[in-house]
């Protein structure tokens, strides 16, 4: 770990470092993002999850697109990618046809993935792309400062809707299993050990696999929303949140008033992208070979 | 209910015991570490850091259902990486980590 920027501050002893801080560019502590954001416990999730199945750190990957999340790849000590508006998940995937040892990771917003980069997920999915997407889902447009974004829930109020929302949200997971991701579950982040080992299963697999975490913007979202303080948000998610392993993806549309819906909802084996490319490339040989 | 037949809480365990470590420029006062313990470990102190943010400290004094037992909640949930726990090396007799919220986290 480097101290080269420490910006007249005193470094920390090695003794003194949270055991996040061997993934960290801990010069760059503490961190852009507001107090109480969910950004932080995902990527720590991640990062333990990553430390369970024992990934070399040089061989993980971490795209990130634009947005409070971006920043993560800036912040953390592994292989970042900071890609344009939307599009982590294409940048994701050339990494991952043209290096396919390597362990890629998309970390993005709702605003990032759903929104502008809604078509590069539906494809990613659809194609099976050998990726782990995990989306913190804040529920608006929090870096911009609070505009609706496609996953705000009916009825919520935000900077470009005063008088409440009427546009139904995406049912992500719904999305994402429609489209043929191989692993789909949703997770708030606080559920940490839960998430964690989500994580850690998802890891494990092979294919396009999804994981929603529901994160609390206090700032931007819950401030509009009578969910000012931190507690708020996380009573709520702690509160009205149900764990149904397996459920039903049609049914975990998150609405006002009604339980959230956790768990792991899908799981199955299906043939990766780069699976089926190198399928078809014996498969060409073969033929070119019969030719001769 | 464990094999000899009894529950696990009437049994006598030795429980962990945790010591809280806090990086103090990197708190931002979410109070996430005070809201989510599940044995009431921390309280919001006067100390502030060079922000402003009021930092949580450990309980002085605490009833024995208030001590540290390390279960590292207070870890994994801060977003600022300010705050982690180190197990203590000796352990104490006392009943089991069986708090009122401790599953699931």
């Amino acid at each position: 770990m480097s101290h080269k920027m420490t910006r007249g501050k005193k470094p920390l002893l090695p003794q003194e470092l949270h055991p996040m801080d061997q993934w960290l560019r801990s010069e760059r502590m503490p961190h852009i993002w507001c107090a109480g954001c969910g950004i932080g416990p995902t990527l720590y999730a991640w990062v333990r999850a990553l430390d369970t199945v024992g990934i070399d750190k040089d061989k993980v990957v971490y795209v990130s697109g634009i947005g409070c999340c971006g920043r993560g790849s800036g912040y953390l000590d592994v292989d970042g990618f900071h890609t344009t508006h939307g599009r982590a998940i294409p940048f994701a995937t050339g990494i991952k046809l043209v290096k396919p040892d390597l362990c890629v990771n998309v970390i993005s917003g709702d605003g990032d993935i759903f929104s502008i980069g809604g078509n590069h997920f539906i494809h990613a999915c659809r194609r099976n792309v050998d990726l782990l997407v995990i989306c913190t889902n804040n529920f608006i447009y929090g870096m911009t400062g609070g505009q609706l974004a496609a996953t705000t829930p009916i009825g919520d109020y935000s900077t470009t809707t005063p008088y409440g929302n009427i546009e139904p949200p995406f049912n992500t997971p719904y999305l994402a299993d429609a489209s043929g991701a191989v692993y789909v579950a949703r997770w708030t982040s606080i559920h940490v050990r839960l998430l964690e080992k989500s994580i850690a299963e998802a890891l494990r697999m092979k294919g396009f696999r999804y994981i929603e975490v529901l994160s609390p913007c206090p700032v931007n979202y819950g401030r509009r929303n009578r969910l000012r303080e931190v507690d708020d948000i996380a009573k709520w998610f702690w509160q009205s949140s149900v764990i149904r392993h397996g459920a039903d993806t049609r049914e975990v549309q998150i609405e006002k008033g009604k339980p959230i819906i956790l768990g792991n909802f899908v799981k199955r084996e299906k043939l990766s992208y780069y699976g089926e490319l190198k399928k078809l490339e014996e498969k060409v040989k073969r033929a070119a070979e019969a030719k001769k | 209910m464990n094999a000899s037949g009894k529950t696990l809480l009437t049994q006598r365990v030795k429980v962990s015991r945790g010591e809280i470590h806090i990086i103090e420029e990197r708190c931002k006062q979410c109070r996430l570490c005070i809201e989510l313990c599940p044995r009431e470990v921390l309280q919001e102190s006067e100390k502030v850091n060079e922000k402003g943010y009021h930092l949580p400290e450990v309980v002085e004094e605490p009833e024995k259902e208030k001590i540290c037992v390390s279960c590292g909640i207070c870890e994994v949930a801060c977003p600022e990486y300010a705050i982690w726990v180190r197990e203590k090396k000796e352990m104490h007799q006392g009943r089991g980590i069986y708090g009122k919220n401790s599953s699931n986290r």
